[in-house]
């Protein structure tokens, strides 16, 4: 190979031969360096497992709740009694308490989160935002069970206080909402805050520039400009709601009940899971198969929720980028 | 624009423009009142706190204590209070009582208790909350004088030192949290041990090394973001059908040959945690990675250095103190969560400390969750003390990690 | 015999043939063929966009790090094709160095900018006398010597890039590029580097992109320049001499560009 003998003078003072360099050059295995990022990529793989897990459990053990002969899927969705002793398996009961105080959280998060977060977007001096946005986060990094806690004794004797304690029973979905509302306030501002945040302000500035006043370019301009980002900051609100426990299984009441009345005892989805497990529960019983058949519900029904959340907001960042 | 900002037919009118100032003038204030919402219902939620662990108690007592000794119980030393036992208890229930454990071996709180619940035998008829207490002392005294003679009406701070030392108890007036904030402290530790690697490790797997057009990485970018969504109580039923149930050997610890009747074990309940946790820890990891400056990186593969030379000696450095951040947070969630350990079997009743990844536990909230769905009133007292030492750890964790950012975002 | 081995002329260190770049499917230069000059000091210039960067870092295939970036035809160093599937990209920057625009000193101290290049390639040495050596040839010695262990941001931007340039040339390299080392600079810490330079290539080679016509004439001994075509590919349209490039330009281009820019 004439390549070979090739040899040039290099700038160390010494003759470099091409096959020398290439000697240099030539690829190491660096074994350490695969390991770690074999083990990096493991560690994701991490994630991945876990939704497997999820997916599998939950499947599996819901398979075998509807396999039993006292159950059937179309008893289970469409039939309103739920009670394993008599053989009753009808999960209406529970979604309807699950929507009732996601309902009820709704009514107080949506409205004040957003007009906070317009407020905080809008209106607010830098001194006020400093002040303001630091509660919203406190209030957020308060453990549920501590909002439970404050439904059962605020609460409570507060909506029995005015509507009367006949009326008012001592576990009810308004109670357990109107605290979950409260808790989710957080999530609903901070994320329609940064919906807003992204308009950009030549929209306010023509908004101004054609007279408008600071609450019209708000609520006629910002607002509507920001609308899937506020979408997609409530649905991710309602997705909390359906899946928050503690609140419910604490206030809302045990003992699933088919009721349209906010005063009443129900228990949620949630609520239901964490009482029948809160005991010594024997495996393969149809108590223990029926939690998983409800978490399914419930992850499949959170999981679409974010998922369409997170596309809402995706696209919403995409129009502004 | 699509929004007709300004009737046209009013235009120049300025009465109009007033009004529309007046309007805006008023929802100005509702928005601010909304915000505020924010500040009392925080307000509202701590005052509600703090009026349930401070207050009168009256309490009843089979055997008047001061005819027991002529000093205060609480200043007797152990050998007094074994001679009042030794004294006042049948033969049979004290051979009992020194089985369970000698009493020379106990210390002098177990004793006190004793004494308490064996003797004089104290009963809470009923406590109020801080403002009955104080605005209504009059009316409970004279009510308490009427109906319950023997009864001594005292003021109680719930939230107290032996509160925090003492174990579990049936009763309020004696219960603490020792063996829950261990526990609490102690399954965070696990969840720790394996979250933070995992999840700093995935962080960095996908930030430094990931191909974004590659199909499996784009695959575990969205479902981590779609596992930070999962409601909690889910991780709960994971964690019970994979560690309580499907690794019991491991997780009882029956594997090392460690007795423990069933998975439902700190570790479980750490694993679980970690499970939940991992998905912020990793996407705050990866926030903090994607901050730093890629400059720095190309200096350093400049030089000759491979891509783990380069993330240890560099990448990571520079994140550390966002990372640390981050994951401080999310390790505070951890301990406050709830649900998923009423699923993987935490014991609400528990009186030993936890000893090692296969003792079975309680945990803080878990035990505020139970005292708080008792219906007499005084262990909603007791809970509210709990929620106090909940909510003061979860402040010194987040001024911790304030602390740790502002100092190192003062070196860099 | 490999008929891709074109015949090697032994008086160059780097030699690209027919080397094309390709941001996804944008071809960002095409058709360069540029020779460089063992321990001289070349320059590449030409108007911003032309892909001066983009040859530079192809040079010790910094562009392995873009994703969308490719490359076709072949970059010779001593002969050898860098992008030969057996070459190891790291041993590729172990050997061939590179200081960028912008000072980027790690966010460490002083003696472990200089450092830490050298630890992990394996010197077992002294390494205090290491530090000191290169910090002398960088020029920088005499300003740092009593602060080694303060943070190197602390420094100014003039002495952080003569850093970043001791930091490189500490694993000795044999090559040294830099991408407009000096834009970030004041004027009298450009001089310093560009003297820093003149010294530094009884040493090294040193490839050097500019946008500043003066020093390309005042600091290099060989001079490319580039210009882009009418689809934004960047191609290499004169090389030569500096004093000849800039006194008796062949190509008409490389004339009105000059003398444009020295009006
Ligand atoms: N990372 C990149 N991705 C896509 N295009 C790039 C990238 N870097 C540079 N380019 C494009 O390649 C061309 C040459 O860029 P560059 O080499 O930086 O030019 P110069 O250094 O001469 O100013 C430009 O059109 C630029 O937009
Ligand atoms: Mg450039």
């Amino acid at each position: 190979m004439e390549n070979q003998l090739l040899k040039i003078r290099s700038t160390k003072d010494k003759l470099i031969e091409t096959n020398e360099i290439s000697q240099q050059l030539r690829k190491r295995l660096r074994l350490s360096e695969t390991l770690i990022q074999t083990l990096l990529l493991i560690f994701g793989a991490v994630s991945i497992l876990t939704t497997l897990g999820i997916v599998y459990e939950l499947g599996k053990e819901s398979w075998l709740f509807f396999g039993r002969e006292e159950v059937s899927l179309v008893e289970f969705l469409t039939t309103t009694t739920w009670q394993p002793v008599a053989g009753k398996f009808g999960v209406l009961p529970l979604i309807n308490a699950t929507l009732m105080t996601s309902f009820f959280a709704m009514l107080v998060s949506l409205p004040l989160g957003l007009s906070a977060a317009i407020y905080l977007s809008e209106y607010a001096s830098a001194r006020a935002r400093s002040l303001l946005k630091p509660i919203l986060e406190i209030l957020a990094g308060i453990p549920t069970v501590v909002y439970g806690y404050f439904a059962l004794t605020f609460m409570t004797p507060l909506l029995r206080s005015i509507f009367g304690s006949d009326t008012v029973q001592i576990y009810n979905t308004l109670s357990a909402g109107l605290v979950m509302g409260i808790m989710i306030l957080p999530l609903v501002s901070s994320m329609s805050e940064d919906a807003l945040n992204a308009v950009p302000n030549s929209l306010r500035e023509a908004a101004y520039s054609l007279g408008a006043t600071r609450l019209e370019t708000a609520i006629k301009v910002v607002v509507p400009a920001a609308l899937s980002g506020i979408v997609a900051a409530f649905i991710l609100g309602v997705s909390r709601a359906v899946g928050e426990t503690m609140i419910v299984a604490i206030a809302a009441g045990s003992g699933p009940a088919f009721t349209l009345n906010p005063f009443r005892a129900a228990e949620t989805m949630t609520g239901y899971i964490a009482r029948i497990s809160g005991g010594d529960l024997a495996y393969d019983t149809p108590d223990y198969n029926s939690i998983f058949a409800i978490g399914l519900l419930l992850f499949l029904v959170t999981l679409v929720l974010n998922m369409i959340s997170r596309r809402i907001a995706a696209r919403f960042r995409e129009v502004y980028e | 624009m699509r929004f007709s900002l300004v009737d046209s037919s009013n235009k120049g009118k300025t009465t109009n423009l007033a009004r529309r100032h007046q309007i805006g003038k008023i929802w100005h204030a509702i928005f601010f009142l909304s915000t505020a919402t924010g500040l009392l219902a925080l307000v509202t939620l701590l005052l509600s706190i703090i009026n349930q662990s401070f207050g009168l108690m009256a309490v009843d007592y089979k055997v008047d204590p001061s005819t027991l000794s002529a000093r205060p119980l609480e200043q007797l030393s152990n050998s007094e209070l074994i001679d009042i036992l030794k004294s006042n208890v049948s033969k049979i229930r004290l051979r009992t009582l020194e089985r369970e454990k000698p009493l020379d071996q106990r210390t002098t709180d177990e004793l006190l208790e004793l004494v308490n619940t064996q003797i004089v035998g104290q009963k809470i008829i009923y406590t109020w909350k801080l403002h009955e207490s104080i605005f209504r002392r009059a009316e409970i005294e004279a009510e308490i004088a009427r109906d319950y003679p023997n009864a001594r009406l005292e003021f109680r701070a719930w939230l107290n030192w032996q509160f925090l030392k003492n174990t579990m108890s049936s009763q309020a007036q004696f219960a603490g949290i020792r063996t829950a904030l261990l526990g609490s402290l102690n399954l965070i530790l696990y969840t720790i041990l394996f979250a933070l690697p995992i999840g700093i490790g995935a962080a960095i797997y996908l930030e430094e090394y990931a191909r974004k057009d590659l199909w499996y990485n784009r695959i575990i970018q969205t479902n981590i973001d779609n596992l930070a969504g999962v409601p909690s109580i889910v991780y709960g039923i994971l964690g019970l059908a994979i560690f309580v149930r499907a690794l019991q050997p491991l997780t009882s610890g029956a594997l090392f040959g460690t007795p423990a009747e069933n998975g439902r074990t700190i570790l479980s309940a750490g694993l679980t945690m970690a499970l939940l946790v991992l998905p912020i820890i990793i996407i705050n990891a990866q926030e903090a990675i994607r901050a730093v400056p890629d400059t720095i990186r190309q200096a350093s593969y400049g030089l000759g250095a491979t891509k783990w030379q380069t993330i240890w000696s560099h990448v990571l450095p520079y994140a550390l103190p966002g990372i640390l951040t981050g994951n401080i947070l999310a390790i505070s969630r951890a301990i406050g969560e709830t649900a998923p350990l009423i699923l993987v079997g935490a014991s609400t009743f528990i009186t030993s400390d936890p000893n090692g990844p296969f003792s079975h536990f309680t945990a803080l909230p878990i035990q505020i969750y139970n005292w708080t769905t008792r219906p007499q009133e005084q262990f909603r007292n007791i809970a509210a003390a709990a929620i106090i030492v909940l909510m003061t750890t979860l402040l010194m964790i987040n001024a911790l990690a304030i602390l740790l950012r502002n100092r190192y975002s003062k070196k860099i | 015999m490999n008929t891709d081995n074109l015949p090697h002329n032994n008086n160059y260190v780097i030699e690209t043939d027919r080397l094309n770049i390709y941001y996804g499917n944008f071809l960002a230069v095409k058709d360069v063929n540029l020779k460089i000059p063992p321990r001289k000091i070349t320059a590449i210039i030409g108007p911003s966009g032309c892909g001066k960067s983009t040859v530079l870092r192809a040079f010790n295939r910094m562009n392995d790090l873009i994703p969308s970036a490719r490359q076709e035809g072949r970059v010779l160093f001593h002969g050898k094709n860098i992008y030969d599937p057996d070459v190891d990209p790291v041993q590729v920057r172990r050997m061939i160095g590179m200081v960028f625009q912008k000072p980027n000193p790690f966010p460490k101290s002083i003696y472990e900018n200089v450092a830490w290049g050298v630890r992990i390639n394996g010197f077992s040495g002294n390494m205090d006398d290491l530090v000191e050596e290169t910090l002398r040839q960088a020029a920088l010695w005499d300003e740092v010597k009593d602060n080694l262990h303060k943070s190197a941001l602390a420094l100014s931007g003039g002495q952080q890039q003569r850093l970043c340039i001791a930091r490189a040339i500490a694993v000795k390299p044999e090559i040294v590029l830099m991408d407009e080392p000096c834009s970030a600079l004041d004027p009298i810490a450009t001089l310093k580097i560009e003297d820093l330079m003149r010294e530094l290539s009884a040493r090294y080679t040193i490839i050097i992109v500019t946008h500043n016509m003066q020093q390309a004439a005042r600091a290099s001994d060989f001079t490319a320049f580039f210009t882009m075509d009418e689809d934004r590919a960047g191609m290499m349209v004169e090389f030569g001499l500096t004093s000849q490039i800039f006194t008796r330009p062949k190509n008409k281009q490389t004339e009105d560009y000059i003398t444009g820019r020295f009006g």
